[in-house]
């Protein structure tokens, strides 16, 4: 029999302090800060073999033969793996499939894996690593895009001449009648050099082959735990379903595991072929081999303005050294072109792109994916011809603002546009208006302001992998105990995706957030989801996230009548309970509530689903889909530094910035998301550089390479703009790329008032800076001498 | 060869055979299953390892585990005492000062050995003790805001 209903007493719920737009610290923060938090190389992996990759050191050849006759002999080796252990090509674009896990026939970049061994300890790898004989015939190496393009050239991949991956060329508007009604046309270059992601974690994976049932299960370090278990199926030639991919916390990402990478596979590979479990831990000058940064650019982008300073026609010319590999290559070249739009109103556009292969590691996508170099080169030229027009360059993005709702020439959808409010905001904050240019200088300081625009999706609109399938699934679960728990594919890799995800299940149901837990990324038991890529988090799952609870909530009223007696319609949903409408003393509480909706049918799973509709999708050109989204971010930015002129070192003071995401579903989140992005663009700006020397890469630790401490760190303010996106949850969209590429032009044109300089070339460094103040000196002591 | 190592690893007195060459961090990670005690680069840059040793701040991956031989050791594990995250710790949650978290028991450990020195400090001085200490996600703003708030300063921003 049935015990009685709880006694009860509620109130209409009062908005939850967990729910959305509150600075909810993270949910799976405490384990964070007390070292609790498992990432992969956490797990326990008592009696697992040891993993270790042997990477090229030729920058291209043929591979002729890999003899892994000496490595088997060493004592406590399980298993050698190479190329003719995995004869499937993968790659996150399905029509450009052409990396192996481990390199087969040709040899393509210094760095790439070429065998891999499990043994039973780490000297005992390395042992067998150093018995594997390569024989190889040497071919040209191309480090540069210009070098790779030359006529006679050898092919990296034989399908592509002249080893461009793939040329984008398109036209949106009229551009020649742009230019012809232009008062003012420029055309500049543009360098910026490679730039990797350098996330805290290092690489590593587990994986378990249990040589009974043919299962395998792997964690990994992954941003897209789905691609990962697509990629291992297809290389293994195994059953999707035999395989269960797992992802642990994750140290960070921003874009270098939002593909499969090769180790994952290889992983694999060496734990079914040693049958049983094998870790594989990288190092860090590994992960800049596996490298998948944005890649070196040159940009000639040539612009057309009125004497008032809107925008008539836009050319640009962007060549990328892709490196070895297709991997997302492709969509870097297209989003470069595709994102030109959707910031400003921009009449006409003519787009160049080359994506080039070369013997480096491969490139990839990295926060900001293809659009960070561009806007440098866009925003700076933009700056150079208003200084021409004498327009401020606040006043001039002004006249060039969008009117949301509205359609741009290559078929992207804008639905909410706040620019004009950050502008305002950033002009107040940063004093511009009574600042700019009147810094001056202080004995060897040079002091500037600078300022630029920047945008991103919210999610790319058409996925990776066509479907059918929602663009995102979420499901909840109740059961007896009246806990719920929220099933999420959604890989949370630091930028706290199941803090979003729990604040707005939070806030349709009205629970108290202590009733919530949060499952993530365990192929057999959550939802699929496609990644945490071109921030469609926070924008699609949690639309899935908002439609579960809605549907969960329905059931529950539903239930909570039933107890009531009464019909749903007459029910007040009060979160932890519900009340008669009309008889607030009648109460039920959310225990008897959820007992009742299980009755019959037992546990509740719900879902909720969310899918962008088919005229999001980007315009119909080939690469259309690419850069199309429900909703960009928008964010401006100004930045103040103070340059020593003596000793061409930039200090950043301040830098101001406001973002419109459209809502924020959780302020301290999105302060720390942009505060993260403006960041990293400051290291790509100032410092950050891979090196190679004929392919060999010299800067494979984080000080070479050049990562900013925390001395070097500004503080960044944030102002959250929130224009309401009709289509967001909640209005919310992304918050944590747009801002990243607006710093590159506002700290060149903040050094420009400093130096007297404009570069053009990134990063800008001290000795850039001191080669150019020597030349101002020279030239100004032979104007002295010539008087 | 291993040998036996005797030290004091957060507060306990161990005893383990332990071979001469192996580094504290492993010692940690390995034997004890301290895995709080992150590794993130290859030797001496980014802080993630960061442990005390006699309450200094120590990088455990450039550290022999012999040459800490009789000292006390602390690790981001000691902190949490019966049942409550210290002030660090706490005001490192609240103030988002993780993020993806794979630096935060470094930057804790760091932040620890400086407000036992130094119990106010001001946001440059806090700059300087962590210095050694990398994050790629926060940009460190809400780094230096959370040791700021541990130690009851509000924020300058």
């Amino acid at each position: 029999m049935n015990a009685p209903d709880r006694k009860v007493k509620l109130t209409p719920t009062t908005k939850s302090d967990r729910g959305v737009g509150a600075r909810m610290p993270l949910v799976d923060g405490i384990e964070k800060v007390t070292g609790t938090a498992r990432y992969t190389a956490d797990l326990p992996a008592n009696g697992a073999l040891v993993g270790k990759i042997l990477r090229s050191t030729y920058a291209h050849a043929e591979l002729l033969e890999v003899d892994i006759s000496e490595a088997l002999k060493v004592p406590g080796v399980r298993a050698v793996v190479t190329g003719s252990d995995c004869d499937v090509p993968y790659g996150v674009i399905p029509i450009a499939q052409n990396e192996f896990p481990l390199a087969r026939g040709r040899i393509r970049y210094i760095g790439e894996p070429v065998a891999a061994v499990a043994a039973v300890d780490e000297a005992t790898a390395n042992l067998a690593l150093s018995r594997i004989r390569l024989r190889v015939r040497e071919l040209p190496a191309y480090f540069k895009a210009t070098d790779a393009r030359v006529a006679d050239a050898v092919l990296l991949h034989e399908n592509k001449a002249g080893n461009i991956e793939r040329a984008v060329h398109n036209e949106f508007g009229d551009t020649a009648a742009g230019f012809a009604a232009a008062d003012l046309i420029r055309e500049e270059s543009y360098e910026c050099a490679e730039v990797h992601h350098a996330m805290m974690e290092p690489n590593a994976a587990i994986a378990s082959y249990d040589p009974e049932r043919g299962h395998l299960t792997l964690w990994s370090v992954t941003q897209v735990p789905y691609y990962v278990h697509l990629t291992v199926a297809q290389c293994l030639k195994m059953e999707a379903a035999h395989i269960r991919v797992i992802k642990p916390f994750v140290g960070g990402g921003f874009g270098h595991r939002v593909e499969p990478l090769n180790f994952e596979v290889i992983v694999s590979l060496l734990a079914r072929a040693a049958r049983g479990t094998v870790r594989l831990l990288m190092t860090r000058e590994e992960a800049f081999l596996t490298h998948r940064g944005r890649p070196e650019t040159q940009i000639r982008i040539k612009l057309g303005l009125k004497r008032d300073g809107r925008m008539t026609a836009c050319e640009a010319e962007v060549v990328q050294r892709g490196g070895a590999y297709g991997g997302y290559g492709l969509v870097t070249i297209l989003y470069s072109g595709a994102l030109l739009n959707g910031l400003y109103d921009l009449p006409a556009v003519k787009y160049d792109g080359y994506r080039v292969y070369s013997n480096t590691p491969p490139c990839g996508a990295m926060r900001g994916h293809g659009t960070v170099n561009i806007r440098f080169a866009f925003e700076s030229l933009l700056d150079t011809m208003a200084a021409e027009l004498g327009i401020d360059p606040i006043a001039i993005r002004r006249k060039n603002l969008l009117q949301a709702p509205t359609e741009t020439i290559n078929g992207l959808k804008v639905m909410s546009y706040g620019l004009g409010d950050c502008l305002d905001w950033v002009e107040r904050a940063s004093g511009w208006k009574e600042r700019k240019g009147k810094l001056g200088r202080q004995g060897n300081i040079g002091k500037g302001l600078g300022m630029a625009c920047s945008h991103f999706v919210s999610g790319s609109a058409k996925p990776v992998h066509f479907t059918g399938q929602p663009h995102a699934t979420i499901a909840l679960r109740l059961d007896f105990d009246g806990g719920i728990t929220i099933l999420t594919g959604a890989a949370d890799i630091g930028q706290g995706s199941s803090t979003i995800i729990t604040q707005i299940v939070t806030e349709v149901l009205g629970v108290d957030h202590r009733r919530l837990r949060l499952i993530a990324n365990d192929s057999a038991i959550t939802p699929k989801d496609n990644g945490s890529y071109s921030s469609r988090v926070t924008f699609m799952v949690g639309n899935a996230a908002a439609d579960a609870a809605q549907n969960l909530k329905t059931l529950l009223v539903a239930a909570a009548a039933r107890r009531l007696k009464v019909t749903e319609a007459e029910v007040e949903w009060y979160g932890e309970g519900a009340a008669i409408a009309a008889d607030p003393d009648q109460q039920v509480a959310f225990e008897d509530i959820a007992e009742e909706a299980l009755v019959g049918v037992g546990m509740l799973t719900v879902n909720g689903t969310f899918t962008c509709p088919i005229e999001f999708q980007g315009g119909k050109q080939r690469g259309g889909a690419v850069g199309s989204t429900m909703g960009f971010s928008y964010a401006a930015q100004a930045i103040e530094v103070s340059v020593d002129l003596d000793l061409g070192k930039i200090a950043i003071d301040k830098v101001w910035c406001a973002i419109d995401c459209g809502f924020a579903i959780n302020p301290m989140s999105v302060e720390g998301q942009v505060q993260g992005a403006i960041w990293m663009g400051m290291g790509q700006a100032m410092s950050e550089e891979t090196v190679y020397e004929n392919g060999r890469h010299k800067a494979v630790n984080f000080m070479d390479y050049g990562v900013p401490t925390i001395i070097d760190s500004p503080d960044i303010e944030v102002h959250i703009v929130e224009s309401m996106d009709p289509n967001g949850p909640f209005g919310a969209k992304e918050a944590s790329e747009g801002p990243l590429s607006g710093f590159m032009s506002a700290l060149a044109a903040a050094v420009e008032e400093a130096t007297g300089h404009r570069f053009r070339m990134l990063p800008i460094t001290p000795e850039k800076i001191f080669a150019v103040r020597q030349e101002q000196l020279a030239a100004a002591a032979n104007e002295v001498t010539s008087q | 060869m291993k040998t036996m190592l005797r030290l004091s690893v957060n507060g306990k007195p161990r005893e383990d055979a332990v071979a001469e060459n192996a580094l504290l961090i492993d010692y940690l990670r390995d034997a004890l299953a301290l895995t709080g005690t992150k590794q993130g680069c290859d030797g001496g840059e980014c802080g993630a390892c960061t442990v005390l040793v006699d309450g200094q701040p120590r990088l455990a991956c450039s550290t022999l585990a012999h040459s800490v031989a009789g000292r006390e050791v602390e690790t981001v594990e000691s902190l949490s005492q019966e049942g409550n995250i210290s002030r660090l710790q706490r005001s490192f949650h609240e103030n988002l000062g993780a993020q993806c978290g794979f630096c935060t028991p470094g930057m804790i450990m760091a932040a620890e050995a400086l407000l036992r020195v130094n119990p106010k400090p001001d946001r440059d001085q806090i700059r300087a003790a962590l210095a050694g200490n990398l994050c790629r996600c926060t940009g460190y703003v809400k780094i230096v805001d959370s040791v700021e708030a541990a130690c009851g300063r509000e924020h300058a921003l």
